[in-house]
C-alpha cells in the first residue's frame, strides 16, 4: 500500500491541482477575477442569504379564495345565461363548493338545465370543468370536479409566478429567483440589500382593477343598513367623499387585462394620478359603456375598495383616460407598476418571511472566517503534538481537504450557509478521524513487532474498513439533512456530506504518498510516532 | 533533542476495567434519560419560532443603544401576543420577538411593526438586521419534518449496522443512539436552549458522529472475537474498547477543540449550535464506551452462564468467516 506507485501520485497531484485552482477565485479580489479570460474558472463560493444578506419570501397562493372567485363568477354568469333566456330563478347562491340556483317555473327547468350546461368546457382528460345536476325541489347545482380545482390552482401558480417576476423586474432588485415549491407555493430569494417590506409591497396586492357602474338605486347608508340591492355590492372606497363606501354593480363592465398601459402622472390638481390605455377590446366596451351611462357614475374598483368614482361627463371613445384617486406619488407608481405586469390570479399569503441584512451576513462570514482559522490552528497544534512528523502529514493532509472542499462547492455553486461554516469547520475536526484511526494502528502493529514499514502498511489496511464503516454513517446524516433541510440545513449538509468524501480520500491516499515518500527517501529505522 | 510525539494522552496500553463499572454508569445513564425525558415533557423544550410560529426581529440604532423601554411600550400598545424585548450584543442592539394575533397576517404585522418602530426611536436611525417571520402553517409543517428526519436517520443507521455487524450488536447501536439523542434533548431542555431547524441540524450530526464512535470500537470487537476465541466475550469488549480508547479520545478531542473555538468566535448565530455539538459529542463519545459495547454483553450473558458467550464469540467468527469468504470470492471475480 506504501509503495509510491505513480497512478497514485497523479491522483494526488491532480486532486491538489484541482481543488486550488477552483478554491483560487474566491482569495482573488473580485477586480482580478473579472478580468480574467473567460475559461479560467472564476465562479466564486455561493453564498446563502444569510451570508450575503437578502430575503426570502415563501408565499402560499390562496385557494380558498381562488375557488371563492370562481364560484362568484359562476354566479354571475347564471345570473346573465338565465337573465338573457328569461328564465325566472330565486335562491341563486355560492356554497363553499358549488353554485345552486332554484327554477321558479318547473316546465323551464329543463330549459335552464341545457343552458347551464353550456356554461362548462370540455377538459383534456375528457370531461368537463363544470358538473350540473338537478337537485329536488326544482334546484340546479353547478360544481366543478375536483380535477378542475387541481387545474385551476396549478394555472393560478404558474401565472402568479411569471406575473411576479414582471412586477420584481421593475423594482430593479438584483437578480431575484422565484421557483414554485410543491403545488401551492411559491419561494422568493432576493440577494444583497433589498428591502423585504417593498418586496412585499409588491406581491402583496393582487391589483386587480375594473371598472363598474355605480349603483345609484339605493344610498351607501341604506347598504349599510342591510339593503342591497341583488346583483349590486357595498364596496369600501378611499375617497373621503364617499366614506362610508359605495354601491357598485356586481357586473364588471371592463377590466385591467384590457390595459396595454400604465403610467404614473400628474391629474389637473397636480395631485398624482394614473393614465392608463386599453387594447382594442377595452377600448370598444370603455367607449359603449360611456356612451350608455353619461351623468352617471363609474366605479375604478382595486382589490375590491374602490379607489374613485368619477362621474361620466362625456364619452371616452379613445381607450385611454386617467384615475384620479387618494395616490402618493410612489403609491401611484407602484399601482402603475402592477397593473403593467397584470393581477395576479389570486391572493399570494405569506407564510415565511426571512431577511438577514448584508451587514450582518458580512458579519457572520468574518465570525466564520475567525472561527475556522482558530479550529484549524487547534486542530493542526493538537495533530502535530500527538504524532510528530506523521501529525504534519495528517495537517497536510487536511490543507488539501480544505481546498478540496471549498473547490468543490465552487465548482457545483452548492449554497453555503452559516451552518455550513460550522459543518466546514466540524468536518476537518472529524476529518482527522481517519488519520487518527490509521496512526493508532501503526502504533499497535509496530508495538506487535513489526518493522516500521510493515506496521505502517497494515497501519493503513486494517484501519480502511474501520474508515469506511465509521464515514458511511455521517454520510447517511448528511443525506437525510439535504434530502428533509430547508434553506440553512441544507447548506449544512452540502458541506458535511462533501467533507466526509473528500476527507476519507485526502485522510488515505494523501496521507499514504506523503509517507511512502517518506519511507522510500529516508529509509527509517522506527516510526515517529511510536 | 525534543523527543515526538510531545503529548501522549494515555500509556502504551491501557487495561482499564470499562466492563466492571458499566453496571454503575448504566444506571446513571438511565437515571439521566428518565431526567431527561420528564424534563422535556414537563417543562418542556424552548421552541424557536422554526417551530412555534411567531416573529423575531433585530433592531438596532447605530452609534446608541436602543432604547428598550420605548420599544416594549411600543409593541405592548399593538395587541401582539408574547411579546418579548431582550437586548443583546455589546452595540446595545435589542431582540424583539412576538406572536401574531389570531386571525393577522404575520407578513402584514411584521411591516406595522417596522414601520412603528421607526416613528417611535425617531429621530435615531433604526436598522432591521435581522427578521424572520414563521406562518403557523410553515412551523408545524418544519417541526414534523423535523422529527421525520431524525426517525429516518436512526432508522437508516439501525439498517446500516444489522447489515454490517449483528443483531446484538445493533441492539447495543440503537440503544447507544437513543441515550444520545434523548440526552441531547434533556441539555437542550436544562440550559433552556433554544431549539430551531439548525438544532435538529445538530442532532441528526451527532446522531452520525456518536454511531460513527461506535462503529469504530464495533469493528474491533467483532476482529477481536474472531482473534480471540477463547476469551469471554467480557474480555473481548474490554479488550477492544482499550485498544480503541485512544482514538476515542483524540477524535473527541479534535472535534471538541474546533466546537470551542465556534461557541467563542463563531458569533451568536451559531453558538446554541456549537454548545450542543459540544455536548452531543462528548455524549456519544461516553456512550459508545459505556452504552453501547457492554449492551451486547448484556444479550449474550442473558443467553446462559457467563461461559457461553463464548458461544456468541463463535457464532460471531463463524458469520465473519463466511463475509470474509464472500468477499474474497467477490474480490476474486473482480
Amino acid at each position: 500500500m506504501l509503495q509510491l506507485r505513480p497512478w497514485k501520485v497523479a491522483i494526488v497531484v491532480f486532486a491538489l491541482l484541482f481543488g486550488v485552482v477552483f478554491t483560487l477565485p474566491n482569495l482573488l479580489p473580485r477586480s482580478v477575477t473579472d478580468s480574467l479570460p473567460g475559461w479560467v474558472p472564476a465562479a466564486r463560493l455561493n453564498l446563502g442569504l444569510d451570508l450575503q444578506g437578502g430575503s426570502y419570501l415563501l408565499l402560499e397562493v390562496d385557494t380558498v379564495q381562488l375557488k371563492q372567485e370562481k364560484l362568484n363568477n359562476l354566479t354571475e354568469d347564471v345570473r346573465r345565461v338565465l337573465g338573457q333566456q328569461q328564465i325566472a330563478f330565486t335562491g341563486l347562491s355560492a356554497s363553499p363548493n358549488a353554485v345552486t340556483v332554484r327554477i321558479t317555473d318547473p316546465t323551464r327547468l329543463d330549459a335552464a338545465f341545457k343552458e347551464l350546461v353550456k356554461l362548462s368546457a370540455p377538459t383534456v382528460g375528457g370531461g368537463r370543468d363544470l358538473l350540473v345536476t338537478q337537485l329536488p325541489n326544482q334546484t340546479l347545482s353547478l360544481a366543478p370536479p375536483p380535477q378542475a380545482d387541481a387545474a385551476a390552482i396549478n394555472t393560478a401558480v404558474e401565472q402568479s409566478i411569471e406575473i411576479i417576476r414582471k412586477r420584481i423586474d421593475q423594482l430593479g432588485t438584483r437578480e431575484p429567483s422565484i421557483t414554485r415549491s410543491g403545488t401551492t407555493r411559491i419561494v422568493i430569494e432576493a440577494p444583497g440589500e433589498s428591502d423585504p417590506e417593498k418586496l412585499k409591497a409588491v406581491i402583496g396586492k393582487t391589483a386587480k382593477l375594473t371598472f363598474q357602474m355605480v349603483d345609484d338605486s339605493v344610498t351607501a347608508e341604506e347598504a349599510t343598513a342591510g339593503r342591497v340591492p341583488p346583483g349590486s355590492v357595498l364596496l369600501p372606497s378611499d375617497e373621503a367623499y364617499d366614506r362610508n363606501g359605495v354601491v357598485v354593480k356586481r357586473r364588471v363592465d371592463v377590466s385591467g387585462d384590457m390595459l396595454t398601459d400604465a403610467r404614473p402622472s400628474f391629474d389637473q390638481n397636480g395631485r398624482p394620478s394614473l393614465n392608463f390605455r386599453f387594447n382594442g377590446l377595452g377600448t370598444r366596451r370603455f367607449a359603449q359603456v360611456t356612451q350608455d351611462n353619461v351623468n352617471k357614475r363609474f366605479a375604478i374598483v382595486l382589490d375590491d375598495r374602490v379607489l374613485s368614482a368619477p362621474t361620466i361627463v362625456n364619452p371616452i371613445l379613445g381607450g385611454s383616460g386617467e384615475i384620479t384617486g387618494n395616490f402618493t406619488q410612489e403609491s401611484a407608481n407602484e399601482l402603475a407598476n402592477m397593473l403593467r405586469s397584470g393581477a395576479l390570479p389570486a391572493k399570494l399569503n405569506v407564510q415565511e418571511q426571512r431577511t438577514v441584512g448584508a451587514e450582518l451576513g458580512a458579519d457572520s462570514i468574518r465570525a466564520g472566517e475567525t472561527s475556522l482559522a482558530i479550529g484549524a490552528v487547534a486542530i493542526f497544534a493538537f495533530i502535530i503534538l500527538s504524532y510528530g512528523l506523521f501529525g504534519v502529514f495528517a495537517a497536510i493532509a487536511l490543507i488539501v481537504n480544505g481546498f478540496l472542499i471549498v473547490g468543490l462547492m465552487s465548482l457545483t455553486q452548492a449554497t453555503l450557509t452559516l451552518p455550513g461554516i460550522a459543518g466546514l469547520i466540524l468536518t476537518l475536526a472529524v476529518a482527522v478521524d481517519a488519520n487518527v484511526l490509521t496512526y493508532e494502528r501503526m502504533r499497535e502493529e509496530a508495538r506487535a513487532g513489526r518493522s516500521p514499514l510493515l506496521a505502517a502498511d497494515a497501519g493503513f489496511r486494517r484501519a480502511w474498513v474501520t474508515i469506511f464503516d465509521a464515514n458511511v454513517t455521517t454520510l447517511i446524516a448528511a443525506v437525510i439533512m439535504f434530502l428533509a433541510g430547508t434553506g440553512t440545513v441544507k447548506g449544512f449538509a452540502w458541506t458535511l456530506g462533501f467533507g466526509v468524501l473528500t476527507s476519507v480520500f485526502t485522510a488515505v491516499v494523501v496521507t499514504q504518498v506523503l509517507i511512502g515518500w517518506w519511507f522510500r527517501t529516508f529509509k527509517p529505522k522506527t516510526l515517529p510516532i511510536l | 533533542m525534543l523527543r515526538w510525539p510531545l503529548i501522549r494522552l494515555l500509556p502504551a496500553k491501557t487495561n482499564l476495567h470499562f466492563v466492571g463499572v458499566a453496571r454503575l454508569m448504566g444506571f446513571l445513564s438511565i437515571v439521566a434519560v428518565i431526567g431527561s425525558l420528564a424534563l422535556c415533557f414537563t417543562q418542556g423544550l424552548t421552541l424557536g419560532i422554526d417551530f412555534k410560529g411567531g416573529t423575531v426581529v433585530d433592531v438596532a440604532t447605530p452609534g446608541k443603544p436602543v432604547d428598550a423601554a420605548a420599544v416594549r411600550a411600543a409593541l405592548n400598545a399593538m395587541r401582539l401576543g408574547d411579546v418579548e424585548v431582550q437586548t443583546f450584543g455589546t452595540a446595545g442592539a435589542v431582540e424583539v420577538k412576538f406572536q401574531t394575533p389570531a386571525g393577522a397576517d404575520p407578513a402584514q404585522t411584521v411591516t406595522a411593526v417596522t414601520q412603528r418602530l421607526r416613528t417611535v426611536l425617531a429621530p435615531a436611525q433604526v436598522t432591521f438586521s435581522n427578521t424572520s417571520v414563521v406562518g403557523p402553517k410553515v412551523s408545524g409543517e418544519l417541526f414534523r419534518s423535523g422529527i421525520v428526519a431524525l426517525g429516518v436517520a436512526i432508522f437508516l443507521m439501525l439498517l446500516f449496522i444489522w447489515f454490517r455487524y449483528q443483531l446484538q450488536f445493533g441492539l447495543g447501536a440503537v440503544a447507544a443512539l437513543f441515550h444520545d439523542v434523548i440526552l441531547t434533548f434533556g441539555v437542550f431542555a436544562i440550559f433552556k436552549l433554544e431549539f430551531t431547524l439548525t438544532s435538529i441540524a445538530a442532532i441528526l450530526t451527532i446522531i452520525g458522529y456518536s454511531m460513527n464512535d461506535t462503529v469504530v470500537v464495533f469493528d474491533r470487537l467483532r476482529e477481536n472475537l474472531r482473534k480471540f476465541r477463547r476469551m469471554s466475550l467480557r474480555e473481548v469488549i474490554e479488550l477492544s474498547i482499550n485498544e480503541t480508547l485512544s482514538r476515542t479520545i483524540i477524535t473527541g478531542l479534535t472535534a471538541l477543540l474546533a466546537l470551542f473555538g465556534l461557541a467563542l468566535f463563531g458569533g451568536e448565530a451559531l453558538r446554541t449550535f456549537a454548545i450542543a455539538l459540544i455536548f452531543g459529542i462528548s455524549i456519544g463519545t461516553y456512550s459508545s464506551i459505556y452504552v453501547a459495547s457492554p449492551i451486547i454483553l448484556l444479550w449474550g450473558v442473558k443467553s446462559g452462564d457467563d461461559d457461553e458467550p463464548t458461544l456468541v464469540g463463535g457464532a460471531a467468527q463463524a458469520a465473519m468467516a463466511q463475509k470474509a469468504a464472500a468477499l474474497k470470492a467477490g474480490r476474486r471475480e473482480g
